[in-house]
């Protein structure tokens, strides 16, 4: 049989857990659980131990205490650890919550604390993350150790909270599936993970925010990479099992009544995941979740998707007066700007704004989509003789 | 082998022959281009010739150190006069006239008119770490 890497990788914080317990400092005890991680994926090859995550914690141990001992022979050090390991304690959920908290602590960069939950508490390794980011393994090593040692130095009594940890997940989740580790998948992994542990609401709406967005994956890419809007989506494709999942769990944790941006999100893409046709969207609702999620975000993103959403709900000319308070700067504005005109039939300046969104697209799939735009209505444009037919004002 | 870059500008180049912006073109002429694009990509990587690609914004600034204690200086957005490079490819190719014949297919690329747009590129040689026989 074959090791299930997800399996194995799930028990990689538990394992973590125990040793810190025992007094293992933690940037040591995560190097030995990585390489008991490596060795369960080749002695596992054959036969899988009845006790998984006992073998786990064994093995990562007996490497941590053969670490310590080269390094206490190196410095001329006593051995500071019994050989034999205390009876095992049992690690609980505090135990891998604590975990999260450390590897999001407040002195972390996000991309520091990225890279070590994704090892620490993902089980990940250094080349996994590195291919995911697109950065030269060394690189990735180099910023991993880095984050171990100001971890370590800062002490476990000042770690991150559950806020800190959420935006790190969400920043996981947003980078998607580039090379051979899809980190949608393991951000939803890991805040499964978390939400089994917390009861913090937000979690949950985090949780149910990814659900529901992971279950339009495959509709909102063409298989050359091409974007797909989400009024032209195939929705036959999305996955109703997790959209379900999804929902439920919005729902849940909407009724305990203590509203936070990730359960207003969630709430947006529920409704968008509800409809079965696009028309069938409830916009008025959704520009309702929008202002909700204002008073918790209140940030020019927010504000340029609220402008789309009142576009919709109430007509192109109140989706610009919406847009005319967001900033200038915000990327993507333009598109925005250019959907709005070409909706109030002005489609000449819809043209022009469509070619400034390409120019000025945060990455390749969405300047050619907005390149694909702006060649669409030129040659509407000139199907109908002169441009200056149009409603401009 | 020999690694050359072949750089693709905004502007600073000589104009092309078939110089039509994008937004300009037919709907089925853009998509052609990016069929173009994304097959050169794939048989420069499939032919083991690819080091890297990237694309690059039209923004940016220049910075320069402006003394002790001081935060460095900027100056932007660019001149319009400003060569701007728009993205570039490495390749690791067995000789020069490879590198060049390279950069003429990616000059073919098909533009307004489904012409293509003999775009002029540029092939920088890298230099290179010392030989070990050296006479």
């Amino acid at each position: 049989m074959t090791v299930d890497d997800v399996e194995l990788r799930e028990l990689a914080p538990a394992v973590l857990s125990v040793l810190v317990r025992r007094g293992a400092d933690f940037a040591t005890a995560e190097d030995a659980v990585q390489e008991a991680l490596i060795r369960a994926l080749a002695a596992w090859e054959t036969t899988e131990p009845a006790d998984p995550k006992a073998w786990l914690i064994t093995v990562a141990w007996r490497a941590f205490l053969d670490m310590t001992r080269s390094d206490a022979a190196r410095r001329d050090r006593e051995v500071r650890f019994d050989t034999e390991p205390p009876a095992g304690a049992i690690p609980s959920a505090d135990d891998t919550l604590h975990l999260y908290f450390l590897c999001a602590h407040p002195d972390l960069a996000p991309t520091a604390a990225v890279a070590l939950t994704l090892r620490a508490v993902g089980g990940l390794t250094t080349r996994q993350i590195a291919r995911a980011y697109l950065v030269p393994e060394p690189t990735m090593a180099q910023r991993i150790s880095r984050a171990k040692r100001i971890v370590s130095r800062a002490g476990v009594e000042r770690p991150g909270d559950v806020h800190t940890v959420m935006r790190v997940l969400y920043l996981v989740f947003n980078e998607g599936y580039s090379g051979d580790v899809d980190l949608a998948a393991e951000a939803i992994r890991l805040t499964r993970q978390l939400a089994a542990v917390t009861d913090e609401p937000e979690v949950h709406g985090l949780l149910a925010l990814m659900l529901l967005h992971h279950a339009r994956r495959e509709s909102r890419t063409r298989p050359d990479g091409s974007i797909v809007p989400l009024s032209d989506q195939d929705r036959g494709q999305w996955d109703t099992v997790l959209i379900a999942e999804g929902i439920d769990i919005a729902q849940a944790a909407l009724a305990r009544d203590q509203l936070g941006e990730y359960q207003a999100q969630a709430a947006i893409a529920a409704l968008h995941a509800d409809a079965t046709r696009v028309e069938e969207t409830d916009w008025v609702q959704i520009v309702e979740w929008y202002d909700e999620l204002l008073r918790f975000a209140d940030t020019p993103v927010v504000r340029l998707n609220r402008a789309v959403a009142v576009g919709e709900a109430d007509g192109a000319l109140a989706g610009l007066a919406a847009l005319a308070g967001v900033d200038d700067h915000v990327p993507r504005r333009d598109a925005v700007a250019a959907y709005l005109h070409e909706k109030n039939g002005e489609l000449g300046l819809a043209a022009r704004l469509y070619a400034d969104a390409a120019r000025n697209a945060p990455n390749l799939a969405e300047r050619d989509h907005q390149t694909r735009q702006a060649a669409r209505l030129n040659q509407h444009l000139q199907q109908l003789g002169s441009p200056r037919r149009e409603r401009e004002g | 082998m020999a690694k050359y870059l072949l750089l693709k500008h905004y502007r600073g180049a000589p104009a092309a022959v078939n110089d039509v912006p994008m937004d300009r073109w037919k709907p089925d002429e853009v998509e052609a281009h990016m069929g173009f694009m994304h097959d050169f990509a794939a048989r420069l990587e499939r032919d083991g010739e690819l080091v890297d690609g990237q694309a690059l914004s039209p923004d940016g600034v220049w910075v320069r150190y402006d003394g002790e204690g001081r935060p460095p200086v900027t100056d932007g957005p660019f001149a319009e006069t400003k060569d701007l490079i728009a993205g570039w490819y490495v390749i690791d190719v067995d000789s020069y006239e490879r590198a060049i014949e390279l950069a003429g297919e990616l000059s073919a690329a098909p533009g307004a008119g489904g012409a293509p747009i003999h775009e002029w590129l540029e092939v920088r040689p890298f230099l290179t770490a010392p030989p070990t026989v050296t006479q």
